[in-house]
């Protein structure tokens, strides 16, 4: 069971709800991935509260916990206001938090992150927080009262898997009993499965989905891999070996080799 | 069955509504038009479309029906309005989003990839900052103001009845088409509206023969040439129902991807700003809804001038021999 702020998930995919061709089609995927919570960006679709509620309905019907995110703000300031604009709207104290540093990157401003995790924490919020994987910043986010934490795998969209797997790993070994979900960055279930295996307790995903040939596939795919990878994890892997290790033991056979050329 | 006169209501005088009583009136039948507003198009999302006849770009994120519908409506288009311009799409993108331009080649067919040497020999407008480009030679697109004013000339000359400011057609009005869009919501209750952004700028410098895409990781734009020097800047793709004026968010997304594609649009004046709702049922696919004498054409989403043709000559058919192609035809009274 995944274990959220005291909410019990069974499924450990998370899927973000945007850039699907179409409402349905991301219904269909949320179903297919089963998924049980998804995020959605407050800025625009709901910024004011009726506009958008022909969409609204259709997320409403996906039956799943919605995690609003503060997509896009630049200050600490303006993901805060953002939040609250979120509780009242989708009557959740839970947030994403992301504070943007960098419009090319989109990585993390992790000193707006810090600060605005602790006042929005302060304000009874339960804050999940996308940062990179830097342990101090981590640190700073539990100290100011983050009960999960969600490092970046690499930049968002970019699909490019755990570029830094050995940051990490450290972070996975910093914080064994903090929930550690990764946010951002996955490209392919392969990448999925690999941040099972390393102990990660989620994966948080949107574009790998949304704009895969066929999403719903693609949103199985994804169920599957992570399932697996948190099979692999609780089954306990092997360690990498430097010389070869054979599956049939040796042990009995006979020392003289078979020269098949005579 | 012969065909015969037929008398038939159509509600809702945007591009849907025009293109069904143009096509109904030719065909020989007793076509009113009723329009909620008193003066055209004061009420539609129409004016605010790219009008870009572009099938094989939609297949990016739109299903098959839209691009067979989009083929039959491009040649429609260009056998009734003189103004359609038959010179085809690109799509662009800066070398560091090349993989952009990789995904819309998969997802898309009918496309040449075209060297940076190809496409400047193309387009001159846009040089060696683009890591190539995709050429889809069978599109066309529209300026839509004239195209709708055209329209609504020819529906008339056609000697069909336009009652502007009388919403509801009279309970003896025959068969009625209901063209309204998102104002159809009351009896469509799954319609939803999908905001649209736009802006309309005045360049004397850049010459753009045919429209351009710039793939973008966050937001993919285009830029439309209406002729006379005006370029329309499109269009945002938020779920909202707003139809108030553009924010100044998607104006900077929008005029920056004008001034990527051509520095010079920098001095370029911006003519005009403004959104529209579009009307779209969940899976983003238009449909034609058919109960007992009404008829609904709907959910159009972004493809409005390119559908528009091709769904007028469906209800027409249906109308004449009853046929209904179940990639639009929806039989129940229960919407979707």
């Amino acid at each position: 069971m995944l274990t959220l702020y005291g909410a019990q998930f069974t499924s450990r995919l998370l899927l973000g709800t945007a850039h699907y061709p179409s409402p349905e089609c991301l219904q269909q995927a949320v179903e297919a991935s089963g998924a049980q919570i998804v995020t959605v960006s407050l800025r625009r679709e709901s910024a004011r509260a009726r506009t958008g509620q022909g969409f609204w309905a259709l997320i409403e019907e996906l039956g799943c916990r919605v995690l609003p995110n503060t997509a896009g703000c630049r200050s600490a300031k303006e993901a805060i206001a953002t939040a609250k604009m979120a509780r009242e709207l989708f009557g959740t104290n839970w947030i994403k938090l992301e504070v943007i540093a960098n419009d090319d990157t989109l990585q993390p401003d992790l000193f707006g992150l810090v600060e605005a995790a602790a006042a929005l924490t302060e304000d009874g919020f339960e804050v999940l927080p996308y940062t990179t994987e830097d342990l101090s910043a981590a640190e700073r986010l539990v100290a100011g009262g983050c009960a999960v934490l969600m490092p970046w795998a690499a930049p968002i969209g970019s699909a490019r898997g755990l570029i830094n797997k050995d940051a990490l790993k450290t972070l996975r070994a910093y914080f064994p009993d903090t929930p550690l979900v990764i946010d951002a960055g996955i490209g392919t279930p392969s990448h999925a499965a690999e941040a099972m295996e390393m102990g990660y307790d989620a994966v948080l995903l949107n574009t790998a989905v949304a704009k895969a040939g066929d999403p719903v596939k693609m949103a199985q795919a994804f169920a599957k891999a992570v399932e697996a990878g948190r099979l692999a994890f609780e089954a306990g892997l092997i360690e990498p070996r430097d010389m070869a290790s054979p599956s049939t033991p040796v042990a009995g056979t006979p020392f003289f080799k078979i020269d098949h050329a005579s | 069955m012969a065909t015969r006169k037929q008398r038939i209501a159509i509600r809702g005088a945007g591009i849907v509504g025009l293109w069904q009583a143009l096509t109904l009136a030719r065909r020989g039948h007793e076509v009113t038009l009723h329009e909620r507003s008193t003066q055209a198009f004061a009420d539609a999302c129409s004016p605010y479309a790219g009008a870009m006849l572009a099938p094989r770009c939609e297949e990016e994120s739109a299903e098959a029906v839209i691009r067979e519908l989009g083929e039959r409506g491009i040649a429609l288009w260009r056998e009734t309005y003189p103004g359609t311009v038959a010179n085809g799409t690109l799509v662009v993108a800066l070398h560091r989003d090349r993989a952009e331009l990789d995904r819309f080649a998969r997802m898309t067919g009918g496309h040449r990839r075209l060297s940076p040497a190809e496409l400047t020999a193309l387009e001159p407008a846009l040089d060696d900052r683009f890591a190539g480009a995709l050429y889809y030679k069978e599109e066309a697109h529209l300026p839509p103001d004239s195209a709708l004013r055209f329209l609504l000339e020819q529906v008339e000359a056609e000697g069909v009845s336009l009652r502007f400011g009388e919403g509801e057609p009279p309970k003896d009005a025959g068969v009625v088409v209901d063209c309204r869009g998102l104002a159809a919501r009351d009896k469509l209750p799954t319609l939803r509206g999908v905001r649209g952004e736009r802006i309309v700028v005045r360049s004397r410098e850049v010459d753009l023969a045919r429209p351009v895409r710039l793939l973008h990781p966050r937001f993919p734009l285009y830029v439309v040439p209406w002729g006379n020097g005006l370029y329309m800047i499109g269009a945002t793709v938020i779920e909202s129902e707003e139809t108030g004026p553009i924010t100044l968010r998607s104006a900077l997304d929008l005029l920056s991807a004008a001034y990527a594609l051509n520095p010079a649009f920098a001095e370029a004046e911006i003519v005009r700003q403004g959104a529209g709702a579009r009307p779209a049922f969940p899976d983003n696919r238009p449909r034609i809804i058919v109960t007992k004498g009404y008829i609904y054409v709907n959910g159009l989403y972004r493809h409005g001038f390119l559908l528009a043709p091709a769904l007028a000559e469906l209800v027409a058919a249906y109308l004449e021999t009853g046929a209904m192609d179940p990639e639009v035809f929806l039989e129940s009274p229960a919407e979707r």
